[in-house]
């Protein structure tokens, strides 16, 4: 018993694949925030006066709010002082073809199994490619252009249409929502920014890979995207990140706008790096992510996170129009000291809205897997439905996974459901592998990947391929 | 093929066999009979190496190698199937998938070439129909709210396309009608060759109806008390077990 018991947390026992550090001189300000910082890096982005005003207003809220401690998370105390707060790489030209773009970059890519050239070449994926805070290269850019798309970084789309922006910019997630989108707020180098127009089906899957790089580098993304009425967008998010020594803190802010009858489908196969064995030196993930539904819309959340050392996200919609549509599909992998608690809110507003949401955790090692999820029923929604599945799977018997459901019904019409079970991976299911001939690492990783399934099945294709590899990698290790 | 020699083992300190002795050779059925609890289970999990049991003393050879040295995947590689007494459940992967998993796992120990889906595909075809097993079953879950006479099917469609070399039916007669009990006979009888044996474990006779044994063996707490021929299986069928304490 003891031996399988050994065997499985070896199994749990993996080595980052993706721990190198690319060298491009990196031209950065020292670390350190005040409102100067933020002066320097409004200035540098050239940005328009307004904005200025809104990341000091921001600043200044965030210098009087306190950083959450609700969330079931243990770390060493930030210093935001410590924190790099822009750093880009050194030429930043917009490159007309790949062979102008720096070769290390494309090494890297390489590296990551993603080269810029395959993308190009398969069919439908634009690449706006995000290198430590600053976009260097966008592909596809003309013929989503011709449909009338925009898809840039959001530093560009502040100079090129800042209107749009204005108007929508902090409109789902206030500049002063939560401390860690307050901050973001004063200090967000760069991000994408995305507007589909009115009716239009965007032709191909928008995706952006960030890594982080420079040494001790803050990430702060910016993500705004906007689609019109009746438009329907699939936006995929994927990163990786070398390994490295110092927490790095990331604190994102996504806002997604779905107008009257469009959908917006946002897919997130995240892989930070965890930290080592001991749990050191990974990633703090604190993400906000929001989006508004008007009448007749639709937005879907699907995310598969593997890494990190801190994950604290929880991907939200505001059913704000009649019969808008609410979805979250989560995958959460915790291994070694890894620590998430992660989930998602929905706010029923509307009439006959909806909400759906399915929740696959899996713990490992001595990992902390948390499920937190609100769903809040407004006295205005009449006919809200919500059906929640939480399920946690453990590996081992040295981690823990927690399910905290929060429900508010305050319309009687309203129809809420959660279930939530917990298993163990039996060593029934493992042993019937091993007697068809499947090693207990294959068995572990197909077990669990059939857990996953309904959440995977959400995914575009080469995504869900993608995310498959990376769940097996977190699982794989040497077996004893 | 296989030389079980004074195998003693035991679960969580208690000893469950006893000193079994059995030796099958290639082309053989063997049956081993017994009452609940008797330990029948028990030696089709050791012979496929779940590691919960302890074998304490005694050997087990399979074609020459020391068996109790492989793990199970090895063991499954070198040609032992177990059709489980409780067939497992594995949600979210299909049949299929599974059943190619496992058979490239096979074919890769062997130096053999991985069949892609088309190749398989045709396979599946042709060993389907020999277990009559529904089409639908192929793209469900692994056994996932299958019927329990489907799991047993599923079990026996499994080794038609794994092709082991010794497979061992765990009470794979147990919860089936007469028609299924038919065809997962004619499945296991198509499969027989002179190079292959089968070890059928059962406490009914009835399966014995459609798959003549070689060797009846009666295993009663522990060991193995009787060996003989078809005709002993009547005999416990009439008699019952009291007769051989
Ligand atoms: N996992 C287990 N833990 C404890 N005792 C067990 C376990 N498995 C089997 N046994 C015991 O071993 C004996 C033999 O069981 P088994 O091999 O399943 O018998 P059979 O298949 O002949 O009915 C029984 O007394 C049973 O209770
Ligand atoms: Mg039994």
């Amino acid at each position: 018993m003891s031996t399988e018991a050994e065997q499985l947390e070896s199994l749990a026992q993996q080595e980052y694949k993706y721990g190198f550090v690319t060298d491009i001189e990196a031209d950065a300000l020292p670390p350190g925030l005040n409102e100067d910082v933020i002066r320097i890096i409004s200035q540098k982005k050239k940005e328009p006066a307004f904005m200025l005003e809104w990341r000091l207003k921001a600043y200044r809220r965030w210098l009087k709010m306190e950083e959450p401690k609700w969330p079931k998370v243990e770390y060493p105390e930030i210093n935001f002082q410590d924190i790099i707060y822009y750093s880009a790489p050194k030429n930043t030209p917009k490159y007309n073809s790949l062979d102008e773009v720096d070769p290390q970059l494309l090494e890297t890519y390489n590296k990551l199994g993603i080269p810029l050239e395959e993308q190009k070449m398969l069919a439908g994926v634009a690449v706006d490619a995000v290198f430590d805070s600053v976009s260097v290269a966008t592909t596809f850019k003309e013929k989503l252009s011709e449909m009338g798309v925009i898809f840039c970084p959001i530093s560009e789309a502040l100079q090129e249409y800042p209107d749009l922006v204005k108007k929508y910019l902090g409109s789902v997630v206030p500049a002063t929502d939560n401390f860690y989108a307050a901050l973001n707020s004063a200090v967000f180098s760069d991000g994408s920014f995305v507007y589909v127009p009115k009716g239009v089906r965007c032709p191909m899957e928008l995706s952006t890979y960030f890594r982080i790089n420079a040494q001790n580098t803050g990430q702060f993304e910016r993500t705004l995207i906007v689609a019109d009425e009746g438009s329907y967008v699939s936006y995929l998010e994927g990163c990786t990140a070398p390994q490295r020594d110092e927490n790095q803190l990331h604190a994102a802010v996504v806002e997604l706008v779905a107008l009257k009858g469009a959908e917006i489908k946002y897919s997130t196969v995240q892989n930070w790096y965890p930290g080592d064995d001991e749990g050191k030196g990974g990633i703090y993930n604190f993400v906000t992510k929001r989006g508004i539904a008007h009448e007749n819309a639709k937005i879907s959340w699907t995310q598969v996170e593997t890494g990190s050392a801190i994950t604290w996200k929880y991907p939200s919609v505001i059913l704000k129009g009649d019969n808008s549509i609410g979805e979250f599909y989560s995958v959460a992998m915790t291994n070694k000291f890894q620590q998430a608690d992660t989930g998602t809110k929905m706010i029923h507003i509307g009439k006959n809205t909806r909400s759906n949401i399915v929740s696959k955790g899996i713990s490992a090692g001595r990992s902390n897997n948390s499920y937190r999820g609100l769903v809040k029923v407004m006295k205005s929604a009449e006919n809200a439905r919500n059906f929640s599945q939480c399920d946690s799977l453990l590996i081992g018997d040295k981690c823990g996974a927690h399910t905290f459901p929060y429900i508010e019904v305050n319309n009687t019409t309203g129809r809420v459901e959660h279930e939530a079970t917990t298993s163990k991976i039996g060593e029934d299911q493992i042993f019937y592998c091993n007697q068809r001939g499947l090693d207990t690492e294959q068995a572990v990783s197909l077990i669990v990947n059939g857990y996953c399934k309904e959440v995977f099945r959400e995914l575009p294709m080469e995504f869900a391929v993608e995310a498959q590899k990376l769940l097996s990698i977190s699982l794989e290790g040497s077996v004893g | 093929m296989l030389q079980i020699k004074d195998l003693h083992a035991s679960i969580e300190g208690k000893e469950i066999l006893k000193g079994i002795d059995l030796e099958v050779k290639k082309g053989e059925v063997h049956a081993i009979m017994g009452p609940n609890g008797s330990g029948k289970s028990t030696l089709a999990n050791i012979l496929a190496g779940r590691e919960e049991y302890e074998v304490t003393s005694g050997s087990i050879n399979y074609l020459g190698e020391d068996l109790l040295e492989l793990d199970p995947e090895e063991r499954a590689h070198k040609g032992i199937f177990l059709a489980f007494q409780y067939p497992v459940e594995i949600p979210g992967v299909s049949n299929v998938y599974f059943l190619r998993t496992a058979l490239n796992e096979v074919r890769k120990s062997q130096g053999l070439e991985e069949l892609d889906a088309a190749q398989f595909l045709k396979l599946v075809r042709r060993k389907i129909d020999l277990v009559e097993l529904d089409k639908s079953l192929l793209n469900r879950a692994v056994n996932e709210g299958f019927s329990g006479g489907e799991k047993k099917r599923n079990e026996i469609f499994q080794m038609a396309v794994l092709e082991p070399k010794l497979a061992i039916l765990d009470e794979t007669d147990s919860g089936l009608d007469i028609d299924a009990l038919r065809i997962v006979a004619n499945g296991v009888n198509s499969l027989k060759s002179k190079d292959n044996a089968t070890i059928v474990v059962t406490h009914y006779q009835r399966l014995l109806d459609y798959i003549v044994p070689d060797v009846v063996h009666v295993l009663f707490k522990g060991k193995i008390v009787k060996s003989g021929g078809k005709e002993l299986a009547l005999e416990l069928e009439s008699k019952g077990y009291d007769w051989l304490k």
